[in-house]
């Protein structure tokens, strides 16, 4: 939903994206039905320019596949995405080519996600070239000022360096600023600190809150509801391949109205010793995306289930106790 | 006073470079763990932590020297190297290590590999052994007749509770658990955090817990030590460390570490980056990025100095504090 | 101050990371650090160097009759004479040329045939892959010799024939191990992130994962050379050779058509025999010590006996 009433530069409805999985040779004779692996299994949201969207989960919710969908980087089985008002789920490769320039991604991994074979300046000017954006000298200057934007200046320190000679967090701005030299209104970002140490992750994820602010939307991906917590303006909270729980984020975390939400938000540890409370920890681990019951999917591990939760599929809606009209939960308890 | 039951005294290790030159990865390390105490040795990539814990189990590499000591029930084990410390592995010290998937040989069964430690060490065998086996899967959560499956089939949190079994199959008094769930979802490494803490309690195990995840540390463990390119800047109660720290670099970690409570706090960046190991370090280590150094740190390298109850920190912002008479 | 430019100094004095082992080894490195590779390499560049230079030590033809067939070594003529009367020393170093020359080219065509396939089936998968590969196996599965020795009885013996026929049939372990390479870089999250960005098929195989494949397939050519020289020595030797020019194989071949095992003529026989082993295993140490430090798997250093040392502490080393 946008503020003023026009559409949001991304909006994405009943997203679906299924990966087929192998039944076996037994399981082809014996003609068992196709097995599929619901990854994304419904996914509706949408997202403004200059907002933060923390897409939070455990592992095999569907978060990153969402993610991936949107960018078109992965094959969706259903739904629509509208980017800027443009349906872009049917687009094919070639047409999808400028809006790349667009929508941009930066991975969890900075340790692999450049080519260490590349300068730093290389990597960072790859993306014009391959628009074919600005002369030499124009690209020279894009690529100085993208560095400086994911803060390392001087830039002239960085452009001929290579990966290896610089730290995790480093690698990290190097790819953020790849990402931004083409200008994109919507930047995906996967887990973007979760493999470096804690006390360089702050200095990146400040980049991306200051780029927010100037007006880039901003999805980011992450388990670390901590994290989510300090930066997002909104959560979304992910199960088995759907929404469970969404709104703003101090809402969310402060008044959680989903079991699946609370139950989450009560075991994440805290750094002070006298804040211990009572984590309320659920039995097993989260089942596998393939056999997922036509009814609420969370109600095996639930503590609050009851009989009426194995004979209905609870759509998000608005909960009795939130305190904020854009809050909503999948639970028809709450 | 009772002997501590771990006492780690001066601990340093160095690694031969492929380039000639040594790393000195740790650098004078000195701590101590009760029996039943759960501690927790915290730090960033580098600071020498796991290479530390390895050390107290004498599992380094060939181009490690060690020299300090570390002293269970009072004997060091590290006098002789390799034979001293190699009978106190698994029975005494056991270890939990990160990616549980790297503790298991993938085309044994989990039952025969919680079986082996026990027979190699000679305290069961055969049928008994299995079960024993099946009890301690049992203990943590496991359902005995998974004893018979292969590590691939275990899903993350299972194979981590089968690695915990494994390390306490000769029945350890100290478990060490080297990022026991930096790998898991969080409600995973809830589960396996309250089953560290309720073994550590039947057993009455100590448990040194090594990670860089502060907030784990602060809801499992009594006491921690802050530890630093290779040193340990504090050392405290967990209570004490959070709410009084009295070292930079303990505050700041905190405070870089986002909490869910802190809403609006802003979280900071410690600027800069740990100093390298491989060249002599002159005076404070984390002095280039302190935020409150002073005239002595550029040149005069803090020592560790009690500060309070049981608590020690290597600060010159310290050295105003008289020390209490030892005892 | 704004966070970017507090992030800016503090990128700044963003120390360097130390983790060396993520440093991609390149193959001069290697060559120059690896007993086993030196040695091969120095194998190679002695017999390449007699090769080049055998227009110049080498006065005259080498086949023309010196003195009486089968002469045993003297102060001139080091290794003797052949068959035919030819100083065994020319006629050893034209051999080098031709077998190097056979050798390399038949290893260039493997190399490329190997990799292209390797690269297509590895990038694209799919139909393309399973069609590549099931014809990979079909010509696995043809044995090599036989075919090289129909090929050559069929299409005439002339040098680029054997060249070729050599080529058409070394490329599969190439295209293997080029496919298993590929598919794994292709998964590479730089790979990833670049065809995120928009860049087409062609500048991800060119750019990223060519550059990559590279060193392994330098490696592997490196052993194909072995390969094919032994393979040419060995066609030569049937004689299916190229009748016109001198290899190590044609020397084998005449000097046992020329009965000097009979003769006693040992120099006739093993300094070609010698030359052809020296070189495969010069090609083979040095393409083997490259394939096995490019591939970090194949790392046994943790089986190592060797303990930790423990050093006395040099006493305290702070006062209390």
């Amino acid at each position: 939903m946008s503020t003023n009433g026009s559409h949001s530069l991304l909006e994405v409805e009943d997203l679906v994206a299924r990966y087929p999985v192998g039944r076996g040779v037994v399981g082809a004779v014996t003609r068992q039905p196709k097995l599929e692996v619901r990854a994304v299994d419904g996914v509706s949201f949408s997202l403004d320019r200059g907002e933060m969207l923390a897409l939070v989960g455990e592992s095999g919710c569907g978060k990153t596949s969402t993610a991936q969908s949107v960018l078109r980087l992965i094959e969706t089985s259903g739904g629509s995405i509208r980017f800027d008002g443009q349906e872009i789920s049917g687009l094919s490769t070639k047409e999808l080519r400028p809006l790349r320039r667009r929508m941009q991604i930066v991975y969890q991994d900075p340790y692999e996600s450049l080519d260490p074979r590349f300068r730093v300046g290389a990597t960072i000017e790859e993306p014009l070239e391959v628009h074919k954006v600005g002369s030499r000298q124009e690209r020279r200057e894009a690529v100085k000022a993208a560095l400086e934007l994911a803060g390392l200046t001087p830039a002239e320190l960085y452009i001929d360096r290579y990966p290896h000679e610089l730290s995790g967090g480093q690698r990290q701005r190097v790819a953020i600023a790849a990402t931004l030299v083409l200008g994109p209104e919507l930047l995906v970002a996967d887990e973007p600190v979760s493999m470096l140490d804690v006390s360089v992750r702050a200095g990146i994820l400040s980049i991306l809150d200051e780029l927010r602010d100037k007006g880039l939307a901003v999805l980011m991906i992450t388990h670390d509801l901590s994290t989510a917590a300090h930066y997002a303006d909104r959560i979304a909270v992910m199960y088995l391949g759907r929404i469970v729980e969404e709104g703003p984020t101090r809402e969310v975390i402060e008044n959680p109205q989903h079991p699946y939400t609370r139950a989450l938000l009560s075991v994440v540890p805290k750094r002070d010793p006298r804040e211990r409370g009572t984590p309320q920890i659920l039995r097993g681990e989260t089942p596998n995306s393939i056999h997922i019951p036509p009814w609420c999917r969370f109600q095996p591990r639930c503590p609050m289930a009851i009989a009426d939760c194995k004979t209905v599929d609870p759509e998000l809606r608005r909960p009795a106790a939130s305190t904020h009209p854009e809050h909503r939960a999948a639970c028809i308890r709450v | 006073m009772t002997t501590p039951l771990l006492e780690v005294e001066d601990l340093n290790v160095w690694f031969e470079l492929p380039s000639g030159g040594e790393l000195h990865a740790v650098r004078g390390i000195s701590f101590e763990l009760e029996a039943g105490e759960r501690f927790g040795l915290v730090g960033e990539s580098g600071c020498g932590k796991t290479t530390a814990m390895l050390s107290i189990m004498g599992l380094l590499p060939p181009n490690a020297t060690v020299a300090g000591e570390v002293r269970l029930d009072g004997e060091n084990i590290l006098a002789r190297g390799e034979e001293t410390v190699s009978p106190h592995r698994w029975n005494d010290i056991a270890m939990v290590f990160q990616g549980a998937m790297n503790a298991f040989n993938p085309v044994k069964t989990v039952g025969s590999q919680i079986e082996e430690p026990m027979e190699l060490h000679g305290i069961a065998e055969g049928r008994i052994a299995r079960r024993q086996a099946e009890e301690l899967l049992e203990r943590v959560g496991i359902p005995k007749d998974r004893a018979d499956r292969f590590p691939h089939e275990f899903s993350g949190g299972m194979r981590q509770r089968a690695a915990i079994a494994m390390a306490l199959a000769c029945e350890p008094r100290i478990l060490l658990a080297d990022e026991p769930t930096t790998a898991l979802d969080v409600m995973v490494q809830a589960q396996i955090l309250e089953l560290l803490v309720s073994l550590a309690a039947d057993f009455n195990l100590a448990l040194l817990l090594v990670t860089h995840d502060l907030p784990i540390v602060a809801q499992v463990c009594d006491r921690a030590a802050v530890m630093y390119a290779g040193e340990v800047a504090e050392s405290a109660s967990i209570d004490a460390l959070f709410h009084t720290p009295k070292h930079p670099y303990t505050r700041l970690l905190f405070a870089a570490t986002p909490d869910l409570r802190a809403g609006g706090e802003r979280v900071a960046s410690i600027p800069g980056a740990p100093p390298r190991l491989d060249k002599p370090i002159v005076g404070c280590p984390f002095q280039p990025r302190c935020d409150r150094a002073f005239a002595p740190c550029p040149t005069e390298t803090p020592l560790l100095k009690t500060v309070g109850e049981r608590h020690v920190a290597a600060c010159h912002l310290n050295d105003h504090v008289r020390e209490p008479a030892t005892a | 101050m704004s966070a970017s430019i507090q992030g800016g100094a503090a990128a700044a004095t963003e120390g360097v990371d130390v983790s060396a082992s993520r440093r991609p080894r390149s193959i001069r490195q290697i060559a120059l650090r690896e007993p086993t590779a030196i040695a091969g390499l120095a194998i190679i560049a002695f017999f390449v160097l007699v090769a080049l230079l055998e227009p110049i030590l080498v006065t005259g033809d080498p086949k023309a009759k010196v003195g009486p067939i089968f002469e045993p070594p003297s102060a001139t003529y080091p290794l003797g004479l052949d068959g035919g009367g030819a100083n065994m020393v020319d006629l050893l170093m034209a051999g080098a040329r031709v077998s190097l020359l056979v050798g390399f080219c038949a290893a260039l065509v493997s190399a490329f045939i190997g990799g292209t396939v390797g690269l297509l089936a590895g990038f694209y998968g799919g139909k393309v892959d399973v069609t590549l590969m099931r014809m990979t196996d079909y010509v696995i599965v043809i044995p090599d010799i036989p075919l090289m020795i129909v090929a050559a009885a069929l299409f005439g013996r002339s040098l680029t024939n054997i060249i070729i026929i050599i080529g058409i049939i070394y490329w599969t372990t190439t295209a293997r191990l080029i496919r298993a390479q590929v598919l794994s870089v292709r998964e590479r999250v730089y790979v990833k992130r670049a065809r995120a960005l928009g860049a087409g098929n062609g500048r991800l195989i060119f750019k990223h994962i060519l550059p990559q494949v590279a060193p392994l397939l330098v490696a592997n050519t490196v052993l194909l050379v072995a390969y094919a020289i032994f393979a040419e020595t060995f066609i030569t030797f049937l004689g299916l050779g190229d009748p016109s020019v001198i290899s190590w194989g044609r020397l084998i071949e005449n000097a046992f058509n020329d009965d000097a095992i009979l003769n006693d003529a040992w120099w006739a026989i093993i300094p070609p025999g010698l030359c052809v082993t020296l070189v495969v295993l010069g090609a083979t140490l040095f393409g083997q010590s490259l394939e096995d430090a490019l591939n970090p798997r194949l790392r046994v250093g943790h089986l190592s006996v060797r303990r930790f040392k423990v050093r006395p502490l040099r006493g305290k080393l702070d006062a209390e």
